[in-house]
């Protein structure tokens, strides 16, 4: 579905009217990123993190496919095959620098993308399966990603891979026997390493897949705005190409910048030092901690401490890890109020914010050893976290009273432009 | 029913959560080693930092010789090849006799027997240990790590390897009984635990420099410290050089980028 005035696909050149009749891929291209679709014309640099995660995404396929080339599955030998790779396959520590790194960028972009999401409404009705396509990418991403880190082998690859694994332990019963299954024996070994490498090469594919359902899902509605007002007329829109695929070749260009200053000047900086240490399953390191991406999650697991109702403080931990991204799904839901851009929710605004700085604290005490005033700052940052969604939102959206809100997208601009020009005359 | 379900499992996460609070003790466990525990010691080299770095080759090829001298008795070095030494400024010759002077282990084609022949330039610097059983045996039981990737491996980095080296010294009188060092273990506050199975591996003039360089314990640190960071990343200046280069090709993209989303959005309010 598009907006009635989108610009028709109408083929002049004899050849694109042949491969419009035979298969029409240029119709669909024109029809979902070109002149055929219509968006709306307010758009902040908040929007460009979606194409930025896709192009995360394609750098992570480009470079793991190349690295692929050289890297060996096998526990006796893939430490030194990463080292190979880095010292004598040609510009090899440029593609495992890039690989390495493109993993953190992938995550830092589709952080913002999903705070974005939370502040600007964007889960909400009609948006609800873009939304939970996203988290299921989300999850997907979590998985490749830990299994992706386990590969190169060496310390924190394999006591992240004991830890997180033994998440599953946990569970009453059938836990041990479980774990025992996905690792392919009672330790992570080589028979682990094999299949988390065949698993890490095919679930970027499966991300790929999702992420096409993905935009499929939000080209029905269109894409939200930072209003939140949903697109009334053409004077509201603009067409995709020329104007957001400018925009989105400058946020692209940023993007670079920053990934290459970080792949090429500092590319240890967000690594752990024990990872450069081969693996051995005899000498646990004396801080086992995932990467940067992973912390608010792991301080959330950390804060159980307390075995309560008859479950055992680790389970309810993994409980509520997994909880904590589950109950994403339920977004759309336990949020009733209809506006959706917090530009008009004067209460939800500070919420969203303090959200921001809880997640932050989580991430900073996911980092720090067991230890006070880490243990209770997470448990802390925990309560707010699950207090966030499952009781200050629903409360938040049945009480507040939205700000006045314009008519449409245009009167939006146009207001925005009036009070910028009387600001600008007022100080010239 | 999502809100009331959702508000019933948030209450229970809360509840957990405030009992774990008010159970959890307030205070650590006093770690007495962590007041005798030093923070390395800054050791600034030629390769550092992204302002045109660069192989300091002297320094790196006295680096060397120390480890070849000292160091290579115990530990190994199985990530670098002979031939990657040109980088430090040698020649061809020069590196086909210095890979002469290691034997490396290999089979005696008349016999098939283990034996053990002249190092080529292919070959790897061999380890002073058939296995890591005849490391231990010679050590006390502690196990020398291999040096390739020492100066990426621990926490501080060249930093660390330059204070630990630099760091033997007697304990200070307060030091509780139990961290004081047992049989064949040397003080050293700058080893997480404080006390290290390898003894002060350098002493004044260990090394005679063939560039005349004064051989104080403090020069063979650093100059063994450079080497090590060499052996742990050969491409660092490869590295930052390259990076430049893609940097300034990227921002020269980038304004061409803006640019024209400007000239686009011109005549467009938004």
């Amino acid at each position: 579905m598009s907006f009635p005035w989108a610009k028709p696909y109408e083929p002049t050149h004899p050849l694109m009217k042949w491969m419009d009749e035979k298969l029409p891929i240029p119709r669909l291209v024109y029809n979902a990123t070109g002149p055929g679709y219509p968006v709306p014309r307010n758009l902040n640099y908040f929007w460009n993190f979606g194409v930025l995660a896709g192009a995360a995404l394609m750098i992570q396929i480009i470079t793991g496919i190349v690295l692929a080339m050289h890297y060996a599955a096998n526990a006796s030998v893939a430490f030194n095959s990463v080292e190979h790779i880095m010292r004598d396959v040609n510009a090899g520590w440029f593609i495992r620098y890039a690989h390495m790194n493109g993993a953190s960028m992938f995550f830092i972009v589709v952080y913002l993308h999903i705070f974005r999401g939370l502040y600007y409404g964007s889960y909400k009705a009609p948006r609800e399966m873009v939304w939970l396509l996203g988290v299921v990418i989300f999850l997907l991403m979590m998985a490749t990603a830990f299994m992706g880190y386990v590969l190169p082998w060496g310390q924190m690859s394999f006591w992240g891979a004991q830890v997180i694994t033994g998440f599953f332990s946990a569970i009453p019963i059938v836990g041990e026997p479980v774990r025992e299954w996905l690792l392919g024996g009672f330790v992570p070994d080589n028979a682990t390493l094999n299949r988390f490498f065949s698993l890490h090469y095919l679930l970027p594919f499966v991300i790929l897949g999702v992420i096409i359902l993905h935009i499929w899902a939000l080209h029905i509605p269109g894409s939200s705005n930072p209003t939140g007002i949903e697109v009334k007329d053409e004077q509201d829109t603009v067409p995709f190409h020329p104007y957001y695929t400018a925009k989105d070749g400058f946020g692209v260009g940023v993007f670079l910048l920053i990934f290459v200053a970080l792949t090429f000047f500092s590319p240890n900086t967000l690594g752990h030092a024990d990872n450069y240490i081969p693996a051995n399953s005899l000498s646990t390191p004396a801080h086992i901690v995932p990467e940067w991406y992973f912390l608010p999650f792991y301080a959330i697991l950390k804060a159980f401490t307390f075995n309560f109702l008859w479950i055992d403080a680790k389970l309810w931990g993994v409980i509520a890890m997994f909880a904590s991204i589950a109950l994403l799904f339920f977004l759309p839901w336990l949020d009733s109020s209809p506006i959706k851009s917090s530009n008009y929710r004067p209460l939800y605004r500070i919420f969203f914010w303090i959200l921001v700085a809880d997640v932050l604290l989580l991430g900073f005490c996911g980092m720090q050893p067991a230890e006070q005033p880490y243990v209770i700052l997470s448990q802390l940052g925990a309560i707010y976290y699950f207090a966030h969604f499952l009781v200050i939102l629903p409360i938040v959206s049945r009480i507040e009273r939205p700000l006045p809100m314009p008519n449409s997208i245009t009167e939006a601009v146009l207001a925005k432009h009036a009070t910028d020009t009387a600001s600008a005359s007022a100080t010239a | 029913m999502v809100r009331p379900l959702g508000f019933l499992v948030g209450l229970g996460f809360i509840t957990a959560l405030v009992l774990a609070i008010f159970t959890t003790p307030l205070s650590n466990e006093a770690n007495v080693a962590h007041e005798f525990h030093k923070h390395p010691r800054h050791l600034k080299l030629a390769s550092d930092g992204i302002v045109l770095p660069h192989w300091d080759k002297a320094q790196l090829q006295r680096g060397m010789q120390v480890y070849k001298e000292v160091c290579s008795a115990c530990h190994s070095l199985n990530l670098v090849a002979f031939r990657d030494i040109a980088d430090l400024g040698y020649t061809e010759g020069q590196i086909k006799t210095f890979a002469k002077g290691f034997q490396v282990p290999s089979v005696n084609p008349d016999t098939g027997e283990p034996a053990t022949r002249d190092g080529l330039p292919s070959d790897y610097f061999p380890s002073p240990y058939a296995n890591e059983v005849a490391a231990r045996a010679a050590n006390n039981n502690a196990l020398p790590p291999d040096l390739s990737l020492i100066t990426k491996a621990r926490e501080g980095g060249k930093d660390y390897i330059y204070s630990l080296l630099t760091g033997f010294q007697n304990p200070p009188k307060n030091l509780p009984a139990e961290l004081k060092p047992g049989t064949g273990l040397h003080y050293n506050p700058y080893f997480a635990n404080l006390n290290l199975a390898m003894a002060p591996p350098l002493a004044p003039n260990q090394v005679t420099y063939a560039d005349g360089t004064k051989a104080t314990v403090d020069q063979m640190s650093k100059d063994v410290t450079a080497f090590l960071v060499w052996t742990a990343e050969p491409k660092l200046i490869k590295r930052i050089q390259v990076g430049y280069a893609v940097f300034f090709f990227l921002l020269i993209f980038t304004v061409l980028t803006y640019l024209s989303y400007r000239n686009i959005w011109a005549d467009k309010k938004h």
